[in-house]
């Protein structure tokens, strides 16, 4: 037990990092949402999974069917995020006029809106599993519940090694890309000046309508970025594992949640914080107890954190830690 | 053109008669006497009690078994959404893991059932008491965060009995437990078949004989267990535990700082939803006579959820109706075979931008909608109310 956790204990590392740099991405959405709306946006898994379906997309558009070097490589994912992170931002800010203003509109209770989230969410996967699949992807009729493979197109390399530490082309990108998404994204809130306006409703609402903020367009903004990185999240997820499905999302979009809460929910560093402090915990984990202990370990990690700073790893807010 | 907003015209008037019409029983009903309310309650057992008929079974679902639909999932939801409305409906506190108190029954009845021997109605209260317990023991670190920290680690725990039961090859791991012994006969005295029963389709049957093939002696157990827990929490609800709740659901600080000791009744109100979950696991791992725990996945958790916020958070009748709302549904529509769930999802979308206090309000619950803050606080980004400022719920560090 404890001999192969030492074992693996470099290369849980470099997996953990890697896998909570995805999370993070994805616990962003939900943490922005979350900071102005006060919502649990449940079909924010499902935002993903229509990423990972555009890349898939993309790739076939592309015409690649096979692997392509490291530089071409880093090209190709940067044009997978740009798909998906549209793809994933259009549909994030369509479940918001569809889902959740109507609700808005009527002062309908937290509790309303949880549940019209879980609304859209069985509605998006059920719409992919049975239409979307079978027609877009042209695969059989029945198969729509059946993983859906892209066409291969990461062809993971061995890159360098620091000490025992083997760094792979395709973790590293992960790594770094979404560590820029998240720079990026964290500049723009705090610089400009539809990010002075998302930190204003953060903090209060009300004043920040008294002060001629147009609350609308800025949680039409918060949905469409938090979307975009969730895009960006499932254009990297697809370079590192090819392959996905309708409920690709779920397990994930909760292990999001999971980090977002664990960081600090509402917090931005805090989702990266969260992110790779699960990621890591959970190879940690599973080369300890075994991995299909692995979620085991990142829900038990949850309670632990919680039960001593009940609101996560920075705290939480938007505003206060950071405006 | 015309036509069409005649049309619109014509829906919002019949709204607004059902809404009158609901308003018209409601005040019956509150100016009802004892006798009269007496005689309701008598009516509506009966009616449940004729429910597993044929003529209604070839209504409500000619294409299906209508009592195995009644057992479950009709009856379980019910039993589960009740359980779930003392939580969240009465106390406030959201909970996505249901599920897991109803695996934990069901898995106590399983393995004391099939492992050590016992007999149905030995394993009851052990299973409810077992219930209560992993409730009491979820809550009392859980409980004193707030709102949608609560929610997450409830839905955390939700995964990790579901997985630790996945992975404990002891407990048959994935596939399960089989071979659950079903009920003894209680008496095999059976309704004796001449008219009126023969046409309901009920003659000849042993009510109090739990078999392999028929559904309804376990419909009427569940009935029962239904009934039971029903009187339970009204009777709770009327009491001091009851008024506290809705404190703590309306203003947890003012409830503390008026001398409601809250924790205790959060957890109170854990234990006794958990123990009403466990009974219906109990229930149904008796009647099913195998468990793995794919039953117990989260989207049970979340149609439970479903149907308590459908129907009316807090109202018992609507509760019920959601419930039963929420598992007939999918199972009336089997033509559509694959798209049920799809319409399901849109429906809960549509349900909730239409009627978000659900379909039988509460009318405590409504009057806090009407403040804006809803009980669980409104949208953030929403219309605040008067007094409300809709970061309450997170404003403070639970302490």
């Amino acid at each position: 037990m404890f001999n192969s956790f030492l074992d693996q204990f470099w290369p849980s590392t470099v997996d953990g990092l890697s896998l909570g740099a995805i999370y993070a991405l994805v616990a962003l959405g939900y943490t922005m949402v979350y900071g102005v709306l006060r919502l649990i946006n449940f079909a924010h898994s499902e935002i993903f999974m229509i990423g990972t379906f555009a890349a898939v997309g993309a790739v076939e558009a592309m015409g690649i069917t096979t692997p392509v070097g490291t530089v071409a490589l880093i090209g190709v994912v940067v044009v997978l995020a740009v798909v998906a992170g549209v793809a994933s931002g259009g549909a994030a800010v369509l479940l918001e006029l569809l889902a959740y203003r109507p609700l808005r509109k009527r002062g309908a209770s937290r509790l309303a809106a949880l549940l019209s989230a879980i609304g859209a969410s069985i509605a998006l996967q059920q719409f992919f599993a049975l239409v979307v699949i079978p027609t877009v992807f042209d695969r059989p009729k029945e198969g729509g519940y059946l993983p859906v493979q892209s066409n291969d197109f990461a062809n993971p390399v061995h890159l360098f090694s620091i000490g025992p530490v083997d760094v792979r082309s395709d973790k590293l990108i992960i790594f770094v890309g979404a560590l820029l998404m998240m720079v990026a994204l964290d500049q723009f809130v705090a610089r400009t000046r539809l990010g002075r306006g998302i930190r204003a409703t953060a903090q209060d609402p009300e004043t920040a309508v008294l002060m001629g903020v147009n609350i609308d367009r800025i949680v039409i903004a918060t949905f469409a970025l938090g979307g975009a990185m969730a895009g960006v999240a499932a254009a990297l997820y697809m370079m590192r594992f090819e392959e996905t499905q309708y409920m690709v999302g779920f397990l994930l979009g909760i292990k999001a949640f999971t980090a977002a809460v664990l960081g600090g929910i509402g917090n931005l560093r805090g989702a990266l914080v969260g992110g790779l402090v699960l990621g890591l915990l959970e190879m940690y984990g599973s080369s300890f107890f075994g991995p299909e202990w692995r979620d085991v370990v990142a829900f038990t990690v949850l309670v632990l954190v919680l039960m001593f700073r009940p609101t996560g790893i920075l705290g939480e807010s938007l505003q206060r830690a950071r405006a | 053109m015309s036509g069409a907003r005649a049309d619109k015209g014509g829906s919002v008037s019949w709204l607004t008669r059902a809404r009158a019409a609901l308003r018209g029983v409601r005040e019956w009903w509150d100016s009802a006497s004892g006798p009269v309310r007496w005689s309701v309650y008598l009516l509506l057992i009966v009616g449940a009690v004729l429910l597993p008929a044929d003529a209604v079974g070839n209504v409500m679902s000619p294409d299906s078994n209508w009592a195995d639909l009644l057992f479950f999932p009709i009856g379980g939801y019910i039993l589960l959404a009740i359980g779930l409305n003392v939580v969240v409906g009465q106390a406030g506190l959201l909970d996505l893991g249901y599920v897991a108190f109803f695996a934990i029954g069901g898995y106590t009845m399983a393995i004391l059932g099939e492992k050590v021997g016992w007999s149905f109605w030995e394993i009851l209260p052990v299973g409810i008491v077992v219930a209560a317990l992993s409730g009491v023991i979820l809550g009392a670190p859980t409980l004193r965060l707030r709102g949608d920290y609560l929610a997450i680690v409830t839905l955390g725990f939700g995964e990790i009995i579901r997985i630790t039961a996945r992975n404990t090859p002891a407990i048959g791991g994935p596939n399960g437990i089989s071979g659950i012994p079903h009920p003894p006969t209680l008496t095999d005295w059976s309704i004796p078949d001449v008219e009126p029963f023969t046409s309901l389709g009920l003659g000849g049957l042993a009510p109090f004989e739990y078999g392999v093939l028929d559904a309804r002696p376990y419909y009427y157990l569940m009935l029962a267990a239904i009934i039971v827990a029903i009187v339970f929490v009204v009777r709770l609800n009327r009491s001091r535990v009851g008024r506290a709740w809705a404190a703590i659901r309306e203003d947890e600080d003012a409830a503390e700082l008026m001398g409601v000791p809250t924790f205790k009744f959060k957890l109170a109100a854990f234990a006794i939803g958990a123990a009403i979950g466990g009974s219906a696991g109990v229930l149904y791992g008796a009647q099913v006579t195998s468990l793995n725990p794919a039953h117990f996945e989260f989207m049970v958790s979340a149609l439970i959820l479903a149907a308590v916020v459908l129907g009316g958070a807090g109202n018992l009748p609507g509760v019920i109706l959601g419930a039963f709302i929420v598992a007939w549904l999918p199972e009336r529509f089997r033509e559509l075979k694959d798209y049920r769930m799809l319409f399901f999802g849109l429906a809960l979308v549509l349900m909730m931008a239409l009627r978000p206090e659900g379909l039988l309000p509460s009318r405590r619950r409504k009057a806090e909608l009407e403040e804006g803050t809803g009980g669980m606080g409104g949208l953030g980004a929403g219309v605040a109310g008067p007094d409300g400022d809709p970061h309450e719920v997170k404003a403070e560090v639970a302490g």
